[in-house]
This record gives C-alpha cells, structure tokens and sequence, in this order.
C-alpha cells in the first residue's frame, strides 16, 4: 500500500527524439538487462510465471470439481487423494486454489487496469490543463486520498451489492463492483505521478520542437510525453496489482467479497479461520497463496523501478 | 484546510447513500402491518420527497450536531454506541503506532546510513515480505502460534475480565498483545523502507558532508544531522497512511474480536444496520482528517521552510 509511492517523480526515459523503432527496441533490452540485475526480482518473476501457468492450465490437469462434497474426507489433511488436503465439506483444497488464484489474479489484474486508466486520465488532463481545472482535479485528488479507504468500500459494497447482483448475476456483480471500487479507489497516486511526470516533460525540448511544428496538445500528449512518462506509471500499476489482491482478499476475509460458492483466495480464508485448531493447512495454504503471489508481484515492482529509472547506475 | 475536506468527504459519503438502490423504508413499504398513508407520513418527516440538496442539508445539520440516529439492531443511539466503541479503538490504533515507530526508526535509520551492507539488505527484505503479508493472515499465523500452538495467549479479546489491580492490567496487555503487534509489524515495515530511503536521501546533502569534514563524531552527524532532517516527512506518511491503518484496524478488531469500532461496522454491516455504518463511516473520515490537520501543523513547526502564507 505504502509501496505505491511514486518511484522517482522526476524519472524520465531520456532518449529524446530518436527514430521510435530503434527507441523502442534499445529501451526494452535496456530495462531487461537492468531488470536481470536485480536477483529477487528475477526469481519473482519467475515464481508469478508458474504460478499464473498453474493457474490457467492446473484446472485442466487436476479436473476435480471444486464443489464435489465428500463427507468421508472433512478437514482431511495433505495427502496423494488431496495434496492439499480438504475444506470442512470435504472439497479439494488444491482445486478450489486453483479456482480462487483465477478469481484473485483477474481482480487484481482488472482493478489495476481501472486505476491506471482513471489515473493516467485525470493526471494527463491535470497536467495539461494547468490552471483551475489541474486545481480542482488535485482537490478532488486530495480528497479520495482522505477517506477512509475500506469502511467507504465497505460502505458502497454493502448499498450497491444486492441490487447489482440482481442485474447482472450474483458471480460478475460482485466482480464488476469489486473491481470498479477497488479501481476507483487507487487511481490517485497514479494521476499525481502522471501530473508531476507532464510537469517535468512539457518544457523539454523535444515537447517544444513537436509545439513549434505545430503539433496539436492532443498529438503533443499522446505521442510524445506520455510514451516518456508511462515508465513510473508501469512500477505503480504493478505494485497496485497486488494491493489489489490484498484488497480482495480483504474484503472477502470480513466476508464482505463473493460469496460462498465463489472460492476466491480471501473467501477460503475466511472460511477457514473458525477451523484453525483442527485444520490449519486449510488456512495456511490459502494465506500462503496470497501471500507468495503479492510478494512476488511487489518485487517485481521493485526491480522494474531499478530498471526504468535511469537515474540509477547499475 | 480541515473544513472543505470534512464537506467533501460529506458530500461523498452522503451522494453514495443517496445513489444506492432502493431505500431505508422498503422494509416498512414491503410491511402489511403498515397502512400506506403511515409510511408515507414517515417518508414526510424524515424528509425522504425532498429534493437532493435539502436532503444533504439536513443530514448534514443532523451529522455536526452528534445526531446520529438509531441503531436498528442494539436499540441505542449511534452516538453511544460509537463512544462506548471508540476508546478501544483509538488504544490499539495509537499503541500500534509506537511499536511501528519504535522498530522503523532504528532499522531504517541504521539500514540507511550502511546502504547495502549485510543488515540493510536482511531488513529491506524482511520489510518488503512484512508488508506483503496481509494483516489478516499474519493475525490467523499469530493466533495459530501463540495461542492454539503454545496457548501464550488469549485470541479472544474480552471486556468483562474479572480481578482487580496488576493482575487485571496483566490480562488486558496480554490480549492487546497479539492485535497491537500484527498492526504495528505491518505498518513498521512500511515505514522502514520510507525512513530507510528518507535517510539515504538526506546523507548525501552537502550539509552532512560538511558536518562530516568539520571532524564530528559519526554518531552526531547520523544523529543531530541525519536523522533530525529525515524524520520530517515520516510524519506526513504517518498521517498519510492513517486510511490505511483504520483499514488494518477494521481487519485485526475482526480477527481478534476487539470490541472496537472497526468489529462495530462489520457487525452492522452483516446486520444491515445504516445508520452505524454511516456514523462509524463518518467518525473513520474525521478521524483521518484529524491526523492530516495534525500532521499538517507538526510538519510546519518541524520545518521552518515550509511556510503556510
């Protein structure tokens, strides 16, 4: 959460008004080469990508239905017919990870995708605009940066749930509004290092040399100060991806997410911590789930920050 | 500064009750036992017809004035409630912050100043997976440790122990214990990575190097140079995590069973009791507000080149 605070507000990929192939090309092997520098985050990389493999295709390697009750098998632990041993219903642990690492990563995943969107927006049109409208837009910044994050979640989760559930079914409702809450709340760090990152590149000279040959703002901002601005923007909406994983989970540990049937990693947390005494592995391998793939993601975040600075020698 | 944002914040929490789907009285509407004309006489004086603004206006009026309603589910005003919750709370919330503090500062400040020797790089890499872990698994790790494990201490937090004098001061601290520690672990691993890279920043100004070649001891230029210049802005991410901490504090007042007002908002959540939610959402934005206000005031005193006109 903390780890969302901007890298290097004043970073600028200085490459200037090269051919943009050539760009383009030395600029990814550039951050390659420094991201492999940064050991632990190589080896991130490396457990996030076996994991969303496991993720996608386990399912298909371990078919057992995530609901098939067996109530021989309750609270079982690891063994051959459950390597992860089973829930209180006697459902596959292992399967109904695999479900919930889907569910998990697609809100993480969609929630950053909202949050970078709204932020890049309004930090693009706050630090275009300058003025009034910059004013405002950092007030109204300011402000969401004020309020009590979860209980306003809480809040709107608990006034808008039934109704969107109704609308559009009880599994892509809470989706749709899990992501868009999560979303609508972390756009802001994203638009003040976007603002402060126009701040910075709309006096450079190649911005100027675009102006003085009579490119329109739209042409100025979109193809020449963001592609220089987005390298900041790509560390925070990694980090934000696994804080909103943690979110998700949050919300689904108070028992606030999805529902039941719904086995998101927060979910079979929550419903494990009753059992705590008589089933850790239950609530260990869920939390350790959440736990690896966050961990992973925030140091990926931090070699990609290594690697997209260029004020950093490595 | 405090007041545009107490009425934003206002506006916002009062425009999403308003936006929600259906209202407070579809329980009376749906009730045969409720003629319609009483219903509707209700929706006339709680102001339920009136256009938008007045609506806000009012329960604006009503917020600032302690108005809080009624609780649906306990039968007590929202205020008492809150009150009776709110102490507890502000406990854990502010002990938590001092063992955060007590454990960044040091580690930050010392990983600082070797940057990238042994220590540093063992406490970067246990705060990154300290902060990685969510509040409520290491609560459940916690709890699965110290009390079904090796049965240190209680999980369950409970206001009605008996005994008196040390002994009953003992029981509180022991069930403070664990909710105080996961909070304060999780916040303090934030906060060494901040003051870690705070430090760095400010060691290589040139007043320290100028301290150092005057021939001061290390230990007065890191502590009376460094150190006094690198706090400042840790108290302005103090105050800017406080959303965050109250989110901690809803999660580990849930795990622990804290009586706080974190466990009061789920409670009413599940119990779809409003007006709490609303109260305790509200006292959750003032609160934050409060510590920004603070954090504003603190820093201009600290730092003298901040100016407010």
């Amino acid at each position: 959460m903390a780890g969302s605070t901007p890298a290097s507000p004043t970073a600028e990929i200085a490459v200037g008004p090269v051919v943009v192939r050539a760009r383009s090309a030395s600029l990814g092997r550039e951050a390659w080469r420094r991201f492999r520098r940064h050991r632990l985050a190589l080896i991130s990389a490396g457990v996030l990508l076996t994991l969303v493999l496991a993720l996608v295709f386990g399912p298909w390697i371990w078919p057992v239905p995530i609901n098939a009750i067996d109530f021989s098998a309750q609270m079982h632990g690891p063994s051959l017919a459950h390597p992860l041993g089973t829930d209180d219903l006697g459902q596959d642990l292992l399967a109904r990870l695999l479900y919930g690492g889907r569910i998990s990563m697609a809100v993480g995943v969609a929630a950053m995708l909202v949050a970078v969107l709204v932020g890049v927006f309004i930090g693009a049109v706050a630090g275009t605009a300058r003025g009034g409208i910059d004013m405002a837009l950092m007030w109204l910044c300011d402000l969401f940066l004020s309020l009590p994050q979860l209980p306003v979640l809480l809040l709107i989760i608990y006034l808008f749930q039934t109704s969107l559930r109704h609308l559009v079914g009880q599994e892509l409702g809470t989706f749709i509004l899990i992501v868009a809450v999560i979303g609508g709340f972390r756009w802001m760090s994203i638009a003040r290092l976007v603002r402060a990152q126009f701040f910075s590149l709309r006096e450079k000279e190649f911005v100027e040399a675009a102006r003085a040959l009579g490119a329109s703002t739209l042409r100025q901002v979109v193809h020449h100060i963001l592609p220089n601005a987005i390298g900041p923007v790509i560390v925070a909406g990694t980090i934000e991806v696994a804080n909103a994983i943690i979110l998700e989970s949050t919300l689904s540990f108070l028992g606030l997410g999805f529902p039941p049937d719904v086995p998101s990693w927060g979910r079979i947390l929550f419903d494990a911590k009753d059992y705590l005494d008589t089933a850790p592995h239950w609530a260990m391998f869920a939390g350790g789930a959440i736990f690896f793939a966050v961990m992973a993601i925030n140091y990926i975040g931090d070699g990609l920050r290594d690697a997209l600075d260029p004020r950093r020698v490595i | 500064m405090a007041v545009p944002s107490i009425l934003g914040i206002s506006i916002v929490l009062f425009g999403v009750l308003a936006l929600a789907p259906g209202d407070p009285f579809s329980d009376l509407a749906t009730d045969p036992s409720i003629p319609p004309s009483v219903a509707a006489s209700l929706r006339a004086k709680f102001g339920l017809d009136d256009p938008l603004p007045l609506r806000y206006l009012h329960w604006l009026a009503a917020m600032l004035q302690g108005d809080w309603g009624f609780s649906f589910a306990s039968r007590i005003n929202v205020s008492t409630l809150i009150m009776q919750r709110l102490p507890t709370t502000l406990i854990v919330i502010g002990s938590s912050q001092v063992l955060a503090l007590a454990i960044a500062i040091p580690v930050g400040v010392y990983a600082g100043v070797r940057p990238y020797s042994v220590f540093d790089q063992v406490a970067s890499t246990l705060a990154l997976v300290g902060f990685s872990v969510p509040t409520f698994f290491t609560g459940l790790v916690f709890i699965l440790v110290f009390s079904v494990g090796l049965h240190w201490l209680p999980f369950v937090y409970r206001t009605d122990i008996g005994g008196s004098g040390l002994a009953l001061w003992w029981a509180y601290i022991r069930q403070a214990i664990m909710p105080v520690a996961v909070l304060g672990l999780f916040q303090g691993a934030a906060l060494t990575r901040f003051v870690r890279a705070s430090v760095l920043d400010v060691a290589r100004l040139d007043y320290v190097t100028t301290a150092r070649s005057k021939g001061l001891p290390e230990r007065s230029v890191v502590l009376k140079h460094i150190v006094r210049n690198a706090l400042i802005p840790v108290v302005t991410l103090v105050a800017l995590n406080m959303p965050i901490i109250f989110g901690g504090a809803i999660i580990t007042e849930q795990i622990f069973r804290v009586p706080g007002i974190g466990s009061l908002l789920i409670a009413a959540i599940l119990a779809n009791d409003t007006p709490v939610i609303m109260g305790v959402t509200f006292v959750f934005a003032c609160l934050v507000i409060l510590f920004n206000l603070i954090a504003d005031l603190l820093y201009g005193w600290l730092d003298p080149r901040i100016s407010y006109r």
